[in-house]
Parts: structure tokens; sequence; C-alpha cells
């Protein structure tokens, strides 16, 4: 029963696509969410996570394509599939003019929750974004991450299936994305939780599962291990060795698995900085660093610091993304790619309307 | 709708628009009152009420301006929209939290007869008449506030578009004056506003074959009408046009003394229409 539970198809999205008057910000995009996951949106500025969010959770239509929550598609049966979602948007939807019980009331009622429920309700999504100590303030008078708080709350209220976050840390002081980070987490235990970020860190913070878009198009969905894995040719080393540049080079050319060795002036004296791309694995259970340590002692060449530096999943982002736009400059000819950046401050400026 | 309604009536009372519009309607009403009916001695309410006309021009923009410029500015419309309510609902919600702010100020004005009364001769029956198809134009009003209000993000566009519209309603019936009696001119209005409705269908659609078979079908059914039976189209411009002015059912009430339910009709007619086209203007932005 549990294992039909998490294998469950809770939003699925076909072939969507958003079209701003000849710019699409959703580019036939296709993905399915699993319930019990927490997933994260991943893409640079103007990627079309927020809008692909928006249509997700039917607060703007989409071109082309269909979505469906929990089996209800959200277009044709729209009041069952909102029911199903929990949405925090960019900027926290709230009525300045009531004070943060009214809100959440509001809400509430807005999401049909029983009346005699409301009251238990509201106080536990209170609890959980810690607001009771606000609860009778005028939203107005709130700082951004209280504001962020009550739309967090908002959003979880009535504990939808799927709760729907875009960019909940953004503009937060370090403790307070600390917060929010948690109690997403408390979160995903219980729902399935989708957030978009262009943070790296917390999307591999938090996330069981990554989703990076890049111009409105899916470029890659996995979990953050497995990305950072399949960047294993990415990692490298990088040493301090007190020696002369040639034995150097001569010592490394032994060793297979370094590649596109560079050599460098350290700032030290007689001490070279050394950096060099792990190329294949190289034997089964041999560890690179022994391999490197005993070369140079070997040739008596001390060796000050040592350095494996792992693919993080910034870089696999960078690098994806990077591929994205490439593809594009082989396809468009030199004169369309100048316009991308017009086009995408364009897309920015849409997505806000 | 429930929700959205008390938040809404809630919000104008806490952010003094619905005080300062019921004040503002009170003080006018008792100014008119004060001058036609005690100091000049005039037993008809409803002459203070046609005075009323002209003030809630301004009054209404100001209660109807925000209702969803405000909420598409705040970006609160995620919130509405992206919950189980239907758009229908939201719109009624709202169009209702505002005549229920209307209603208090036309509530009050209901004293006025009784007051004439208790000085001498007073005519309840035209006078409550009269309060009652006042209502229902300032319903008609709202609805049309709510409408513009719909297709902005300008609180400021809102209320003055509102106010031009409403301005443009009560000079309605001096202006149809201006309009070209003959039969050829009134082929020539037709034409015109066919033209700018297709145009409009067009713009709707974005379907320009649609827009095309329309245009040509609307033409050859005029000019086929015109020239077999020319007749038809004298004064037909103005007599269409004349419809358009929608004070005249409230002075069928108020000057004539008639109650005039084929009007009220009318009234409803027309806010239903508005609320339906305030409903489509929202759905319509959401996918474009």
């Amino acid at each position: 029963m549990k294992i039909e539970q998490e294998e469950r198809e809770l939003i699925e999205v076909k072939n969507l696509v958003k079209d701003y008057g000849g710019h699409l910000a959703v580019d036939h995009l296709n993905f399915t969410i699993q319930d019990g996951k927490i997933y994260g949106f991943l893409g640079p500025n103007g990627a079309g996570k927020s809008t692909t969010m928006n249509i997700i959770t039917g607060y703007i239509g989409a071109t082309e394509g269909d979505v469906w929550i929990n089996g209800h598609n959200i277009l044709e049966d729209p009041e069952e599939a909102k029911r199903c979602i929990g949405y925090l948007p960019e900027l926290p939807p709230l009525y300045v003019d009531m004070t943060v019980k009214e809100q959440l009331n509001f809400a509430a009622e807005l999401k049909k929750i029983p009346k005699k429920d409301m009251e238990e309700e509201v106080l536990k999504v209170m609890n959980l974004a810690k607001l009771t100590d606000v609860s009778g303030r005028l939203i107005r008078n709130l700082s951004k991450g209280y504001r962020q708080r009550v739309g967090l709350a908002q959003a979880v209220l009535g504990f939808p299936p799927v709760i729907i976050l875009d960019e909940p840390t953004v503009g937060l002081d370090p403790k307070q994305i600390i917060e929010i980070r948690d109690t997403i987490r408390e979160l995903g235990q219980k729902h399935t939780v989708i957030l978009s970020s262009h943070i790296l860190s917390e999307v591999s913070a938090v996330c069981d599962h990554v989703l990076i878009i890049d111009r409105g198009r899916l470029i890659a969905s996995d979990t953050p291990e497995n990305l950072e894995r399949q960047m294993a040719d990415a990692s490298g080393m990088e040493l301090l060795i007190k020696g002369e540049e040639a034995q150097i080079r001569d010592i490394l050319d032994t060793i297979p698995q370094a590649a596109d060795v560079t050599v460098k002036e350290s700032g030290e004296e007689a001490v070279k900085k050394v950096t060099f791309r792990l190329a294949g694995t190289g034997e089964e259970g041999v560890d690179i660093r022994e391999i490197i340590f005993f070369a140079f002692a070997d040739n008596r060449l001390p060796i000050l610091s040592m350095h494996v530096n792992k693919a993080s999943l910034e870089e696999v982002f960078l690098e994806l993304t990077a591929d994205a736009e490439s593809e594009d400059k082989e396809l468009n000819a030199d004169l369309e790619s100048e316009n991308t950046d017009t086009e995408n401050k364009k897309s920015d400026g849409e997505e806000e309307l | 709708m429930a929700a959205v309604y008390k938040r809404e009536l809630k919000s104008y009372f806490q952010s003094m628009t619905g005080y300062v519009f019921i004040a503002f309607m009170v003080l006018f009403i008792g100014i008119y009152f004060m001058a036609y009916n005690m100091m000049s001695g005039y037993p008809y309410f409803s002459y203070t009420l046609s005075g009323m006309v002209t003030i809630i021009m301004i009054g209404i923009p100001v209660l109807t301006m925000r209702s969803f410029a405000d909420d598409r500015k705040t970006k609160t419309d995620q919130l509405l929209l992206t919950s189980p309510v239907s758009v229908g609902k939201i719109v009624l919600g709202k169009y209702l939290s505002m005549i229920t702010v209307f209603a208090v100020p036309v509530v009050l004005s209901c004293l006025c007869p009784l007051i004439i009364k208790m000085n001498g001769t007073a005519h309840l029956k035209a006078d409550y008449a009269a309060i009652l198809a006042f209502f229902f134009l300032g319903c008609v009003y709202i609805a049309i506030g709510m409408f513009i209000s719909s297709l902005t993000e300008s609180q400021i566009i809102a209320a003055v578009g509102t106010f031009g519209i409403i301005l443009l309603l009560l000079l309605w019936p001096n202006l149809v004056g201006f309009l070209p009696t003959t039969a050829l001119g009134s082929l020539i209005g037709f034409f015109l506003l066919w033209s700018l409705a297709v145009l409009i269908v067009n713009r709707i659609t974005s379907h320009t074959g649609l827009a095309v078979i329309l245009e040509a079908a609307g033409i050859i059914v005029m000019v086929g009408l015109y020239l077999i039976k020319k007749g038809l189209f004298d004064r037909a411009l103005t007599n269409v046009m004349e419809k358009v002015a929608i004070t005249d059912v409230f002075q069928n009430f108020a000057t004539h003394y008639i109650f005039d339910l084929g009007g009220l009709i009318t009234y409803i007619s027309i806010i239903l229409l508005l609320v339906f086209l305030t409903v489509q203007s929202i759905e319509k932005r959401r996918w474009s």
C-alpha cells in the first residue's frame, strides 16, 4: 500500500507551452511529480520557473499542453485540482489591510475548510510558521520575512497534498532562510513539496529530486547526488608542490588519471600551484590521492597541500545551462542569439504582469 | 463567494473608502434635500435624487476603482485565482460588497420622504419607487466601474474611465440629437458600429477569417435591407442609440412618476451583461 502511494503520480505536465507574444516562456515542458518527495525547480532568472508554477496552479493558462493534478485536469476540473494545491507565489499574495489571523481565516474560507475545523487549522499553520506572536498584527506592518511566513502558512493551510513554493527564501536573512528550510523539510515528510530557486545550495540542501529548467525547457531531472555523479569527469585536484615545473609535469605524465595539467606560481618561493582534471576512474579501490602522494614522494618533491574538487551542483547547473546555450547558438543565426539577452529581459517583465 | 464578499466589505470600512463614500453621498443628499424639499418646498424627494445622479458620477468611480485593479497590482489575485473558487463567484462577491456599501446611503435616504410627510403632503409611493430606480441605476454604474477596473492595473485609469463613461451616458440623450436622421446617414452609422463590433470580436478571438466573414455578412445584410426597404433606415440610428440612454429609465420614475418595470429589467440585464464581461475580461487576461 505504502509503495503504491509513493509511486503515484501527483502532478503530470504534458507538452506545456506558454507563448508570450512570440517569446516562448515555457517550451514543450514534460515532467511528472511523484507523491511524497521534495522537488526543486532550478533555473536562472527568466527560465520559466514562475510561469510553469503559475500554470500548474491555474493562475494563468497555457498556450498548449495539459496539467493534471491528482487526476484532475486544471482546465476541465479547476476547482478540484486547485483544492489539491497550496501555492506561495514569488510575492506572497496578502491583503495588507488585514491582520495575520484575518488573512489566514480568509484563505481558509476560500479553500473551503469547514467552519468547525477552521480555528484549529489556522492555529496549526500559525504554529508551524511561528506566527502566533504576530497573529493580531496588520500585514502592512510586518517585515518581509514575516510576510513570507504568512504566505507559507497560507499555502500550507488545509494541508493539501501538493505544496508549491516559488522562491520561498528570496529576500530573507540567513536565520530566516534556515527556519524556512527546516519548515519545508518538515512539510516534505507528509506532503509533496515543489520549490523553485535559483540558489543551488538551497536545492541541494532540501530537495530529493531536481528539475533543471532553462529557457522554458527541461534540461535535467534527477536526484542531486546523481547529477553530481554524472559530472564526475569535471572533478579535479589542486595541489601545492615544492619543485620545478618541468619535474612536476614529468611526474604527472606518468599518471594517466591526470589530464589538462596546469602549473602556476603560487606566490610562495619555489612552490607551484598545480591543478588538473581527473579523467577516468583508474584502478578499482586505489585512491588517486595515494598514487599522487607516492609519485611525488618517490621523487622527493614535497606536497604541501592536496585538495580534491568535487563537482558541486553549481557546476552541474552551469555546465548544463551552458550546454543548452551553446546548442542554441549553433542552431540560431548569430544575429538571433545576440537578441536572446533582450528577449530574456522581456520575459522577466512579462512574468511580472 | 461569501468569503470574498465579507473580506471586501470589511476592507471598505478598514480603508476608509466606505466611510468616505457614505459620508459624501449622505452629505449631498442632505444638501439637495435641504435646498429642493425643505427650503423650496418641493414635495417630491425624487427631485433630490435627480440631482444625485450627477453626484454618484463622482462617488461610484471611487467605490469601484479598487475592486480588481488593486488586486492585480498587488498580486493578491494570485490567491483568489488559485483558490478552489470560480471566477464568477469572485466577481459576484466583489460586486455584491460594493452594492452593499452603496445601499447604506440609499437606505438612509429612505427617511427623507417621511420627513416630507411630517411637514405636509408627500408622495411616498412615487418617492420610494424613485429610490428603488436610483438604487438600480447606481448598481448599473457600479457594474460599469467594476468592469473597467478589471481591465486595468491602475486605480486612476479605472476611476477616470468609469467617470468618463458615466458622464457620456448622462449626456447621451443630448448627444443623440447630433446623429444623422437620414436613411443613408443611418446606414453609414450602422456600418461604423458593426465594424467596431467586428474589430472587438477580432481582438478577442484573434481570428481574422471570422472577422472578415462577419464584416462581409453585415455589409451585405445592411446594404441589402437598404436597397429593398429604404424607409426602414429613416431615423433608425437615432432610435437605436436612444435606447442606450440608461438614465431615461430613472427619469421615468423620478420626473414622470411611472413605475417602469421594463426599464428595471433593462437595468438588471445590463448588470448581468457587465458581470459576465468582467468574468470574461479576467479569464481572458489569464490566457494572453
